[in-house]
């Protein structure tokens, strides 16, 4: 890992749908840098044969009864910034 | 100050010698004369609160009540309150009103808990100080010039001031047991899957609890066995109700083990000293102690960012701005700037940095060598801790390497500000229960002890914490 670029920044930034004002750009240009170098002390320890561990617990499949219950949609939908109607407003998707 | 202790309130309440609305209506006048200076509350939920207060009365005279009858309690505000505004301390969900209590909340009401108000947290659990708040920095009540570490700040800073009898927490990395270390409170992270995380709105979703914060170890047990046990909403949640304020002696004869790794070298040494005179005094009445080599907890602090990071990219990838908090009114017409432009005035900084660098991680051509590392780091990990307790019942060293900073001292450097969380983070990784007390003070600062045991063993956990509570006392101010 070289560093992260501006260019590296503004290309996750985009990946992860935010905004940046130039100033942001370069503070975390530089910090991320500082942080994903700290990371790699992790190159230190050898994991070849280490099976990664996505939870502490081996939970699978719990299934609950399909059961519909209550709900109250305008309680809901209140809580939208804006609507049309009965509808969330969202921008042109395609 | 004499703090008055949940259980007793709730044993006075259901006696009759105390007024359910006469104890929240003393604390809310507390609220009143000292939350100007300390800012531990987002929320005040009064009008609710005397409401459920009154209702409690009613009870009374039915004798049906619970075992936190008129305890008031505050909620940390990334837990969802049905009817009072929930931000997670950031501006993209201020104004959002949940229309559904969390699980835990639900429990706690149920048991007679009156919801005083929604405190103040780095903006969603980003953080150990509560100064990365979207709309103010909480105080150190033991001293105004210090931060109350994080992320559940303004929960451990009320209950230390007694503007609220307990709190409720949550600890994705060290978050109940940071801020209980600073301010001289009780606070325990439980096992994963203990308590439910319906409700909790999610930041790192294998790796967060929900837990208690109060002023003596009674307290903080008496909250778990409330808020403990499956939850049909949580498919992680595997507990059982349990009782846990049963209290014996049996910690006396414990095996203890002692991590060196817990005293590495950024540690203060009026920390260990506190913390070993504390062990020492168990040993003394009859515990084994040992110190152990936990090797891969060195590596903890980068794995468990990496996967926080990680998560967190992925739970907040739903503020979208949509169908529920800020919205940017600059009438953007594609999807895409539109919610770039939501989340560029609606995060913090600090948010997006941990959003960028959980996207970069889960990145083509990162993955392995970043998420995936991570992982695997983390099982060699919880190895490690499973090694450990085949010999030792609890694990014990610092909760905090330092006492509580000062405000603004970490805010410019993100890395020092990360490795404060050195020894609380490897306990989210395993999984495992781990709880911090009071053991001591330097400069007026307190200094947490941190107790760590096996999964679901939150009673032998408690049991120790109570015993050297009786031995130590009370953190006094």
């Amino acid at each position: 890992m070289k560093g992260i670029s501006r260019e590296d920044v503004r290309h996750l930034a985009w990946l992860a749908k935010i905004e940046l004002s130039a100033q942001e750009e370069e503070t975390l240009s530089k910090q991320m840098a500082d942080i994903l170098n700290y990371f790699k002390i992790l190159d230190k320890i050898d994991t070849k044969s280490i099976e990664p561990a996505y939870h502490v617990r081996e939970v699978k499949n719990v299934f609950r009864p399909d059961e519909p219950r209550k709900a109250n949609p305008d309680e809901i939908l209140k809580l939208a910034p804006a609507k049309k109607g009965r509808y969330v407003k969202a921008p042109k998707i395609v | 100050m004499k703090m008055q202790s949940a259980w007793e309130i709730a044993e006075g309440v259901r006696k009759g010698s105390i007024s359910a609305v006469e104890i929240v209506e003393e604390f809310f006048e507390r609220i009143e004369k000292h939350d100007k200076e300390i800012r531990a509350f987002i929320t005040v939920s009064k009008d609710s609160a005397i409401q459920q207060a009154k209702e409690i009365e009613k009870k009374r005279r039915e004798k049906k009540l619970g075992r936190l009858a008129g305890v008031p309690i505050a909620v940390k505000d990334n837990i969802c309150t049905r009817g009072i505004e929930t931000t997670c301390a950031s501006k993209i969900l201020k104004g959002y009103i949940p229309p559904y209590d969390a699980t835990a909340v639900r429990m706690l009401k149920e048991e007679g808990a009156v919801i005083i108000g929604k405190t103040n947290l780095d903006e969603f659990g980003m953080g150990s100080s509560t100064e990365f708040s979207a709309f103010f920095a909480t105080k150190n009540p033991r001293n105004l010039n210090h931060v109350p570490g994080g992320s559940s700040g303004g929960s451990a800073a009320a209950v230390a001031k007694g503007l609220s009898a307990v709190a409720l927490g949550t600890d994705t990395g060290g978050s109940i047991r940071c801020p209980s270390a600073f301010c001289g409170v009780v606070g325990v992270k439980p096992t994963y899957g203990l308590v439910s995380r319906y409700g909790l709105i999610a930041y790192a979703n294998t790796l967060e609890q929900i837990g208690p914060i109060a002023n003596n170890v009674i307290d903080a047990a008496l909250l778990l066995s409330c808020i403990a046990g499956h939850d049909p909403h949580d498919s992680t949640s595997i507990g059982e109700n349990k009782d846990y304020t049963k209290f014996n002696s049996s910690a006396k004869k414990l095996k203890i083990g002692v991590p060196r790794q817990y005293f590495g070298e950024g540690t203060q040494k009026a920390v260990s000293d506190a913390v070993w005179r504390a062990i020492k005094k168990l040993e003394g009445e009859g515990a084994e102690v040992e110190e152990i080599d936990l090797k891969s907890v060195g590596y903890a602090l980068a794995s468990y960012y990496i996967i926080a990071m990680s998560e967190a990219s992925s739970n907040l990838a739903r503020y979208d701005g949509l169908r529920y908090g800020f919205q940017d009114s600059s009438g953007a017409r594609d999807w895409s700037t539109l919610f770039s432009k939501d989340r560029k005035a609606g995060f913090g900084f600090e948010v997006k940095k941990r959003i960028m660098l959980g996207t970069f991680a889960l990145s083509a051509g990162y993955f392995d060598a970043y998420y995936l590392k991570a992982q695997k780091v983390r099982n060699l990990i919880i190895q490690d801790f499973q090694r450990a307790f085949k010999k030792f019942d609890v694990l014990m060293g610092p909760t905090m390497p330092t006492t509580a900073f000062k405000l603004g001292e970490k805010t410019v450097d993100p890395l020092a500000m990360y490795m404060s969380d050195c020894d609380t983070v490897p306990a989210n990784l395993a999984g495992i229960p781990a709880a911090s007390i009071p053991c001591g003070s330097s400069n007026g600062l307190p200094i947490g002890l941190q107790i760590m045991a096996t999964p679901f063993e939150e009673g032998k956990m408690l049991n120790v914490a109570k015993t050297l509570e009786d031995i130590l006392g009370v953190y006094a101010e």
